[in-house]
């Protein structure tokens, strides 16, 4: 087979998340490719066995490259009757579903609101799915009945029970889960010698059985270069990205931040690295976070605020001050379901137009979008180095999808990451720097920073005189300094990659996309080449500016189609770049829209596009 | 160097007449004595007139958004102890837009230096009511008489923990400069209260305290371990009575100057150092000069001591070496 999809789904507390996060490293070790993606609730601890209190992962383990976690599950491994009514939707009608008996009981069916005693035919299964009933419980309770541990704690393993029959069912060698288990309980023996014994004994269980099923075989990938690999979730990867650019650039990693959904991994994993030379301060609010950083940039460090939606609306006015200040600022956006609080858990493209325009006053800064979950440490490092080389802030958009979402990544070596050069201050301006001289090329300000000797300077908010750096309200000098700080983001265009038409470059139809929906609208692209249908792919990283071929290459195709989870938003911003940029040929842009806090699936994208063109 | 040194090319244009022409003199003058170089000081604002000062300061400066000044001296501070950093703020600008930084900048106990301008008016949006205003102040923005309850900053500087806590009056240059120069030296966040006075907006606020003979009779200016004593005569000194705080004049009902209370600004316990702070007219001098000064960790000392404990344990020190720690397999 090319892939497989599997989902693990149970009680928040049935370690749903640890055991699918096992079988991913565990095929990315035998060298499947992986793309997983978490769905858990925004309930700590929902009560047992209810609906709400549902956790599941899904992960899509193939032998040729994964673009998505997969759209349905071949596999549905479900704890109770709970996460069986809410993953239903999720398996494929010829779809293996592994559940434990012994939480089929009234009391559990109650709990998930069944009106009936048969949950199968109350959710409208289909008749194909091939029922795979195991006692998970009793039989958890059998392999650790020597053991002095708890009714409670002996249940808890469980897990370990269903993820030693999958690893038969996936003919995944238990030594290695072990050596997991091994690092994952390395201070705890009791439950390690726990974990072993049920997990050795759920792969024997299904062994000696042959379960009446037949096994998964996921040959190994051809096409992963050689190197080390480990998987990785897009936050981590983001956080790494940035103490990659930090060394790379010599500068201190300095982040303020407060905590929000999805945006906290982040923090988190920074707080963790002091041994890197990391500060990371815990701010009072959202705008203590970023004006933490710009004090930061202003002392010369590499300075960044991670959040999400409600955070950086919050912020709006701090990062114009870096804009009008042009101090090098990275925010760090994990978008999320909005408006306002909305669903703070779920995915959503939404808050693009607010990067882009969410600021009082003509106020341009450098917008680009993450779009795998190991490509957050590319693009973070990216915003680094646009921050400090031009002098701006840089807002880099991630989402729930790609933060929580695990990809195989290729450790890098910081010796092949791209240079940076920090905009710095010629030695000949010591003693008669200003911060209104810029580079008269590139447009970007000389930066001098607080405690660097001879090059003491006020900066500020107002508005300043363009030759002598202090206050001015002159007219023309501020229609000059607009026009200087658009010009600085402008050129930025030409130090990024141009844009690439992945797929049919002589199609009709062009799926245009950006930021966290790449992977699905790359397996949309190549399921339509499947069936026939030639198609193109555009996918954009880099929003403001964009690359400086976009009008060339879009105005190839006939029908354009933007593909984003919002209403419409790049789509927009597309069509009015497109005006801005005619040469006589205004294409049509038309959407593709969802808005419902979840990715898109591959199947209703390759649907849209069969039923327009 | 000289206060001159630290005066910037820019003109200073804060009203004539104004209160803060006199803390631009005594920053300037206190910087100069503190001797630390230019270079080396940063000079960080909001918004306000207060926050205007950093133009005319000759060192680093930065003059940002309203309230935000404390966060940002904040950054910069924990990110480059080495900088003396001072936060230019006013009655506006830090207690009401800023006043969730305020109290976490004291919390922290961030080595920065806070200089308060208190004129109880909102003066560059022309002469709104602020949170220092008395009840039933008449402005344009409360035109029958404002009905909430002022702020007393001390009382939100000992809320949050403060570590120190001066008052200053802008006429009265010997103490506004002792005052800053104390908040210099003093590791930990300092509030300087500077009582400052908008002749446009709010003209007298302070009139209580302003010519010096009244000062004489209506502020006792504390200083550590000296007695508590002040009247033009010196003739009167405060003591504790039953816990309380209490006038009393020398020489009469057998009160010598041995009986006055003398002023212990390092003690831990801010009780006493709280009622000094609050004291009002008209039964109580108005407490001038550093009320308190004690010595606690710093969050910036903290921040980074902790950042070397952690180097000095571990064998990490790179990004490749951080990488290679990551669980990960060969392909």
């Amino acid at each position: 087979m090319t892939n497989v999809v599997i989902r693990f789904c149970g009680d928040s507390g049935d370690g749903m998340q640890l055991t699918g996060t096992l079988f991913s490293n565990l095929s990315a070790i035998l060298g499947n490719e992986i793309s997983s993606f978490p769905d858990f609730p925004a309930e700590i601890r929902a009560p047992q066995g209810t609906l709400g209190g549902v956790s599941a992962l899904q992960i899509n383990v193939g032998s040729e490259k994964v673009y998505t976690p997969g759209d349905k599950a071949d596999v549905l491994v479900a704890m109770n009757p709970a996460a069986l009514k809410v993953n239903a939707r999720n398996i494929k009608p010829h779809g293996v579903l592994l559940f434990d008996t012994d939480s089929f009981n009234e009391q559990d069916l109650q709990k998930a609101m069944y009106k009936t005693d048969n949950p199968f035919t109350e959710l409208g299964l289909s008749e194909t799915i091939q029922l795979v009933p195991i006692a998970f419980s009793a039989l958890t309770k059998a392999s650790l009945a020597d053991s002095s541990m708890d009714n409670k704690s002996i249940l808890r393993c469980k897990n370990m029970f269903a993820l030693g029959v999958v690893c038969w069912l996936f003919d995944r060698p238990l030594e290695k889960a072990i050596h997991f288990l091994g690092n994952k309980f390395a201070k705890k023996p009791e439950l390690l010698k726990a974990n072993t014994k049920v997990i050795t004994d759920g792969y024997n269980y299904a062994s000696n059985l042959h379960l009446n099923i037949n096994q998964f075989v996921v040959a190994q990938s051809q096409e992963l270069p050689h190197g080390s690999y480990t998987s990785i979730a897009g936050n981590k990867a983001a956080a790494f990205g940035l103490i990659a650019a930090a060394e790379k650039a010599g500068k201190k990693l300095f982040l303020g931040s407060y905590p929000i959904t999805p945006a906290t991994d982040i923090m988190q994993e920074l707080a963790a690295r002091k041994d890197v030379g990391v500060m990371v301060v815990q701010a009072e609010d959202e705008i203590s976070g970023v004006c933490l950083a710009i004090g930061a940039s202003f002392g010369g460090d590499l300075a960044v605020t991670s959040t999400s939606g409600p955070g950086l609306s919050l912020k709006s006015e701090a990062i114009g001050l870096a804009v009008m200040a042009e101090l090098p600022l990275v925010v760090i956006d994990v978008q999320r379901g909005g408006p306002s609080t909305g669903m703070p858990t779920k995915t959503e493209q939404t808050d693009l137009q607010q990067a882009l325009y969410g600021r009082s006053g003509e106020c341009p800064c450098v917008v680009i979008a993450a779009s795998t979950p190991d490509n957050c440490f590319d693009y973070a490092y990216q915003a680094a180095k646009i921050a400090l080389e031009n002098m701006t802030p840089v807002i880099m958009l991630s989402d729930t999808y790609l933060a929580n979402g695990t990809s195989l990544w290729k450790l890098p070596k910081l010796s092949e990451l791209p240079e940076i050069q920090p905009q710095s201050v010629p030695q000949e301006l010591k003693n008669h720097y200003n911060p209104a001289l810029r580079d008269p090329q590139t447009c970007i300000r000389y930066g001098a920073f607080a405690g660097m000797e001879g090059y003491e300077h006020r900066n500020m908010g107002l508005e300043r005189d363009n030759q002598t750096g202090a206050i001015s309200t002159n007219p023309q000098n501020h229609a000059q300094m607009v026009a200087n700080r658009q010009n600085k983001v402008n050129q930025i265009a030409n130090k990024i990659p141009q844009l690439e038409i992945q797929g049919d470059a002589n199609a009709d139809v062009v799926l245009v996309g950006w930021g966290s929906t790449e992977g699905h609208l790359k397996a949309a692209q190549q399921e339509l080449h499947k069936q026939g249908k030639s198609v193109a792919l555009v996918h954009f990283n880099y929003i403001q500016p964009l690359p400086s071929n976009t009008y060339k290459v879009l105005t190839k195709f006939k029908n354009i189609v933007v593909c984003e989870l919002n209403s419409g938003q790049f789509a927009n911003y597309l069509r009015n770049y497109l005006y801005e940029h005619s040469q006589g040929n205004l294409p049509q842009v038309c959407q593709y829209n969802k808005v419902e806090g979840q990715p898109f699936t591959v199947g209703e994208i390759v649907d849209f596009i069969n039923s327009k063109f | 160097m000289t206060a001159q040194d630290f005066k910037s090319d820019q003109y200073v244009r804060f009203c004539p007449g104004c209160g803060d022409h006199a803390i631009v003199m005594a920053l300037t003058k206190a910087m100069a004595e503190i001797g630390i170089p230019r270079h080396q000081t940063a000079v960080i604002s909001g918004i306000g007139c207060s926050s205007r000062m950093p133009h005319y300061i000759n060192t680093y400066g930065f003059n940002t958004i309203h309230g935000r000044g404390a966060a940002i001296a904040t950054g910069l501070k924990t990110s480059h102890p080495e900088l003396t950093v001072w936060q230019m703020t006013g009655d506006g600008d830090c207690l009401a837009i800023g006043g969730n930084h305020f109290i976490h900048s004291l919390r922290r106990n961030i080595d920065i230096n806070v200089c308060l301008f208190n004129n109880r008016i909102y003066g560059l949006t022309k002469g709104q009511y602020s949170p220092t205003s008395p009840k039933g102040f008449v402005s344009k923005s409360s035109p029958f008489g404002t009905v909430e309850r002022p702020f007393r900053p001390a009382e939100l500087v000992f809320g949050a923990r403060g570590t120190f806590f001066a008052r200053t009056v802008d006429v009265d240059m010997p103490t506004t400069v002792d005052c800053l120069v104390s908040a210099a030296k003093h590791k930990g966040t300092s509030v300087v209260e500077c009582l400052v006075n908008c002749v446009i907006f709010n003209n007298g606020a302070h009139s209580y305290i302003s010519s010096k003979d009244d000062r004489a009779e209506h502020a006792v200016i504390l200083r550590h371990g000296e007695p508590m004593i002040f009247g033009k005569e010196h003739d009167k000194g405060l003591v504790l009575e039953n816990g309380e705080l209490k006038v009393v004049k020398i020489g009469e009902n057998g009160i010598t100057q041995a009986d006055i209370l003398v002023h212990d600004a390092h003690c831990q316990d801010d009780t006493l150092h709280k009622k000094l702070a609050l004291m009002s007219a008209p039964d109580f001098p108005i407490a001038l000069g550093v009320i308190r000064d004690v010595e606690e960790e710093t969050y910036d000392e903290a921040v980074n001591r902790q950042i070397k404990q952690v180097q000095e344990k571990s064998s990490i020190r790179t990004f490749d070496q951080l990488i290679g720690t990551l669980e990960h397999w060969e392909i």
